[in-house]
């Protein structure tokens, strides 16, 4: 039996560039950031907002009456980042704040550049620092800084022509990082299989046996703590064969994707099939495991590089209908 | 209304409250002994239990469907009747509630689970916030919160010292809960000379990042005394949502807590069970329900003593159920929320008979 | 005491396509609410309660949308629930907004599902590889192809049903101005000889990527006979069901789960229904890759297991056939994930309030909505008719 230690764990990236439609009043404010310009929208109460908001707060009327603002205002509140995360405005100590630009009633929430805590306070004044390249995105506003700042000199930069298509889109990159963790029986299956064992996990009630492991057994909703070694041989019960490539595609296609069950297993695993035609692939077929070399084997199921057909006669459909 | 049920809280359980799990963020591993010990105290069994609920989230687990091998905890062949809100799951708790009402059934098992650690949730949290105009800055839920804390602070809401005092509280209370994470009492004195956070916010001012699981089970009139010697009954089950424009409301105030406090009858409660993460929010929302000095708020420690994501709220009804079904109290209100800045509010008034 | 009655006043969905730039998250909600609440005649103010449900939060990049819409889509300062079971949200959404109305607590409840899912991508979303696994997972269409196939072989259906089933519902879709894919000339020859993409289905026989939204009003009793009285006809509610199972376990069949037959025997017992083929008049079923229409409509208990592909053959799913099934065109002709679980929904009701325009059903009485997700394991359904439920349970 693979000893009891401590969870498998591994990174897990979940990320993608989401492309982002604005709609028009939204499209409206963030090409005015383009050309260095702030535009509201007013409520259906004549209060300006800006940010501007498609869809009155109050009465959930659809907004579209423009309303250019200044770029400058005022702090409504603020709080200090101390250690920035990653993707905020900037990379070095900053506030957060509230701003209501002038001729705005509402306020916009963004960083002030102020270097410390002394120099944040509410109701100061500050104004946008725009950034070197505006493309009609928040960044754009790069920040904010007190009015008493010295400006860096920023060469002056002529506004696109007024020609210039709006800008309807914006892409906004979300990049997480987690740690996945596996369960504990989930992790001693991995070891085995690091050992090129095949480690199932019976059900103290129904004595079912599941390989991968589940977290607990779906039928009974127990742990499934007692080992079963399997053999690496098995039955296809149903596959299909892969042909569409995809974002995030591991394996290139054509592959034929399959359930196997496992000699003594109660429940098929997903695997692939190769060392044949695609289109020889059968229900029924029986197949055996095809490790990767010793060398390469890890914590995954990937130690097995795909199961390949012995060449026995197809089991018969009733010896695995059952599992379909 | 009259002619529907009545329903009441039998039963209430939860798991450690801890800073990393050895589970998933599937949460199987953390409610199975949870569904267990809750099934033997009332004496349910899996299989009668009428209608299944879960609240969860899978920007917590960084994956889709995270919710999905949490079933398998539940042991759910014959098939059940079941569902799932993304979000607190005290809202889960209102669509069993629901259920209950209509005559669907007259037991529901409600759970709720979150494995934070997997993750770094100060930063996920910014994705509830606007896509197009906020979220592309990454405005961290602590930044956002010491935002509001000093909006009150200004106003003269509350003050630093106030906030000390509610973090020294809870810890004092959190030490006699045994499920607390955080159980050892705060030294009130030189709380205020720790370095901020994220000021105006101190580390004491914000609850801890927490793994955990709870879960509450749910009867219809006639069911709840076979299950339970002192049911809590649901006397009022409100929930409402405020604008998500972080510029154009009153961060000081939380006006959908307020209307859903109204509408659910808080009169005389107890125990106050509040899910405020932030001291500076304890003392936001206790003006907005208007509690009564001498209402007893977090007795549990609350979640600065543990705020496990997404079960939060359910263990905050859970914790004052307990006084009810325990006798210690006789009418009580659990609060629970969802979104930044108690964006969403919902307000569970229960009482002893 | 049994339920409260409930009816739908109304629905709205919007043009659904590919990628739907001209409008953000809120306007794309709005389309199909705004056109919800006028086909109901409510008012903004008249809605007590709002319930949006939608698929993964993955898939737009939001975490909880529902609460930075809630000002666009009415729901600021009043209950708002947001539902996610997977594939079936759009009916779970359903039948959730339905239960506040039956157990009493509202008089009319706003139900909007949506899935703007071009801001990134679907079979990315659905196929992200987990650390310790093998990652031979291919979307959604990898996942149900292999149980295509032992369906297949269990029922012994000739090898052109599911292309059968493609045409009927791309056809039927080009009748409708909403759905995504319009495709009046298709054939079962051009879908016979499209590409495989997960043997055995093929391109035409897979649902599209659709962004879109759907909308539905439903009132108390008090609110539907105001309306019939007012010449508009509600669609009644006569049951609804939701039924799980687990994702894998022993036993379980892929091709007929469980929970699908028990959600649909307890759906026809509360709706009073004992020989569904014959009671029900139109079927909206939630088919995203053709095979599945046969295999629902066994698992539905509309015919005996390993005979549901006979009734497609014959052409009694066909719009004038005995029991039409997605006259819409499906999930087949539109998908945005989370809310095409509703439009099955909106449309049976739309049959029923014969507000089905060129894809009505002549003289719909009775009809089913059906929705499922996850690896078939999530169902939820509902009956509506045109005649007010009798005598309360």
């Amino acid at each position: 039996m693979v000893a009891a230690e401590a969870p498998l764990s591994a990174p897990l990236e979940v990320g993608f560039d989401y492309t982002r439609s604005l709609g028009p009043v939204l499209s409206r404010f963030v090409t005015a950031l383009r050309d260095r310009r702030v535009e509201g929208v007013r409520g259906s109460d004549g209060r300006v907002h800006v940010p501007p908001v498609e869809y009155d707060p109050v009465t959930g009327q659809p907004l579209s009456e423009p309303v250019e603002v200044g770029t400058e205002g005022t702090v409504v509140t603020w709080s200090w980042m101390a250690d920035p995360l990653e993707g905020q405005p900037l990379a070095h100590p900053f506030a957060w704040a509230l701003v209501r630009l002038d001729g705005a009633d509402t306020a916009l929430l963004h960083a002030v550049d102020a270097g410390s805590t002394a120099a944040m306070r509410t109701g100061m004044r500050v104004r946008i620092r725009w950034a070197e390249q505006t493309v009609g995105h928040i960044r754009d506003i790069a920040c904010f800084e007190p009015v008493d700042a010295a400006s860096p000199e920023v060469p002056a930069v002529a506004r696109p022509e007024a020609t210039a298509e709006p800008v309807t889109m914006i892409t906004t990159p979300v990049h997480l990082h987690y740690r996945h963790s596996a369960s504990l029986e989930e992790s001693r299956y991995l070891r085995g299989l690091a050992e090129g064992r095949l480690l199932g996990q019976r059900c103290p009630e129904c004595a079912k046996v599941y390989i991968p492991p589940r977290g607990a057994c779906p039928t009974d909703g127990v742990p499934t703590r007692e080992e079963v070694e399997l053999a690496d041989t098995g039955t296809v019960t149903t596959f299909c064969i892969v042909n569409v490539p995809f974002l995030g595609q591991r394996i290139t296609p054509p592959y034929v994707s399959a359930y196997v069950l496992l000699d003594g297993a109660d429940i098929p695993l997903m695997h692939l099939v190769l060392g044949c035609a695609a289109d020889e692939v059968r229900m029924g077929m029986r197949v055996k495991a095809q490790w990767r070399p010793r060398e390469e084997w890890d914590t995954t199921l990937r130690n097995i590089d795909h199961f390949r057909p012995t060449g026995e006669p197809d089991a018969p459909f009733e010896s695995y209908a059952e599992y379909l | 209304m009259s002619g529907f049920p009545e329903v009441a809280v039998v039963g209430f359980g939860q798991s450690p409250q801890v800073r990393e799990t050895t589970g998933t963020t599937n949460g199987v591993e953390m409610l199975v002994p949870v569904f267990q010990r809750l099934l033997a105290d009332t004496g349910l069994s899996r299989r009668e239990v009428g209608f299944w609920c879960s609240g969860s989230s899978d920007y917590l687990a960084g994956r889709a469907f995270s919710f999905v091998t949490a079933v398998d905890a539940i042991g759910a062949l014959p098939p059940i009747a079941e569902s799932h809100v993304e979000g607190d799951a005290a809202w889960a708790l209102y669509e069993a509630w629901l259920k209950i009402r209509m005559g669907e059934a007259d037991t529901a098992l409600v759970y709720g689970f979150g494995k934070s650690s997997a993750g770094d949730l100060r930063r996920v949290l910014a994705l509830q916030l606007d896509p197009y105009l906020v979220a592309p800055l990454w405005p961290d839920s602590v930044s956002i919160a010491a935002l509001q804390a000093r909006v009150g602070i200004e106003a003269g809401l509350w003050s630093e010292k106030e906030m000390a005092e509610v973090a020294a509280r809870s810890r004092a209370d959190g030490a006699t809960n045994p499920h607390a994470q955080l159980r050892e009492p705060l030294d009130p004195a030189g709380l205020l000379d720790t370095p901020y956070l994220a000021d105006p916010l101190r580390a004491h001012d914000c609850a801890p990042i927490t793994d955990g699981a709870a879960a509450i089970v749910l009867a219809a009139g006639h069911r709840a005394a076979e299950l339970c010697e002192r049911p809590a009954w649901i006397t009022g089950l409100e929930h409402r949502v405020d604008s998500p424009v972080l510029g154009a409301r009153d961060l000081g105030r939380a006006p959908s807590a307020g209307a859903a406090a109204a509408a659910a009858g808080t009169d005389g409660v107890q125990v106050a069970e509040l899910a405020t993460p932030f001291t500076s929010q304890e003392l936001l929302l206790r003006r907005e329900l208007g509690l009564a000095d001498d209402v007893a708020v977090n007795p549990s420690g609350g979640p600065l003593c543990g705020n496990p994501m997404f079960a939060g709220g359910l263990v905050r009804i859970g914790e004052a159920a307990a006084r009810v079904m325990s006798g210690q109290a006789g009418k009580v209100l659990a609060h629970a929320s969802n979104g930044p800045l108690l964006q969403q509010n919902l307000i569970c008034v229960m009482e002893g008979r | 005491m049994a339920a409260a009655l409930a009816a739908v006043l109304g629905t709205g969905q919007t043009k659904h396509t590919s990628k739907r730039t001209d409008v953000s998250m809120a306007g794309l909600c709005r389309e199909a609410i705004d056109r919800a609440l006028a086909d109901a005649q409510v008012g903004w103010d008249e809605v007590d309660a709002v319930v949006l449900g939608k698929a993964p939060d993955l898939f737009e990049g939001v975490m909880m949308p529902e609460l930075v819409l809630a000002d666009a889509i009415g729901a600021t300062g009043k209950p708002l629930l947001r539902v996610h079971t997977a594939g079936s949200v759009g009916g779970s959404t359903g039948v959730v907004a339905a239960s506040l109305v039956q157990a009493g607590v509202h008089r009319r409840v706003l139900a909007v599902a949506f899935e703007k899912q071009s801001e990134s991508n679907a079979m990315w979303a659905l196929s992200i590889a987990v650390p310790f696994s093998m990652p031979v997972n291919a979307g959604a269409g990898g996942y149900f192809a292999p149980h295509v196939r032992s369906y297949i072989r269990r029922s012994g259906a000739p090898d052109h049903i599911g292309a059968m089933v493609a045409v009927k519902d791309r056809r039927n879709g080009a009748r409708n101005p909403y759905a995504h894919l319009h495709q009046p000339d298709i054939t079962l020859e051009s879908v016979l000889s499209s590409t495989m993409l997960w043997d055995p289905i093929r391109y035409d026989e897979t649902c599209p990527s659709s962004d879109g939204a759907c909308a539905v009003l439903i009132g108390d009793e008090a609110a539907a006979d105001a309306a019939l009285a007012d010449g508009r006809q509600p669609a009644w509610i006569r049951g609804t069901v939701m039924r799980t199972e687990p994702t894998v376990a022993v036993g379980r069949n892929h091709a007929n789960p469980q929970a699908g037959r028990d959600a649909a025997a307890a759906l026809w017992a509360k709706a009073g229904i004992t020989d569904p083929l014959a009671e029900i008049d139109v079927a909206e079923i939630y088919v995203p890759f053709s095979w599945f229409e046969p295999m629902w409509l066994e698992n539905l208990g509309f015919v005996p297991a390993g005979e549901g592909w006979k009734l497609t053959e014959s052409g009694g799913t066909e719009l004038g056939g005995r029991l039409p099934v997605n006259p819409s065109g499906g999930v087949l002709s539109s998908n945005p994930i989370g809310a095409s679980g509703l439009l099955r929904f909106a449309e049976a009701a739309m049959q029923v309030m014969g507000r089905a325009g060129d894809h009505q059903v002549s003289d719909a009485r009775t009809a089913l909505g059906h929705a499922y997700g996850g690896g078939s394991q999530f169902f939820a359904m509902w009956v509506v008719g045109s005649e007010k439920p009798g005598v309360r349970r």
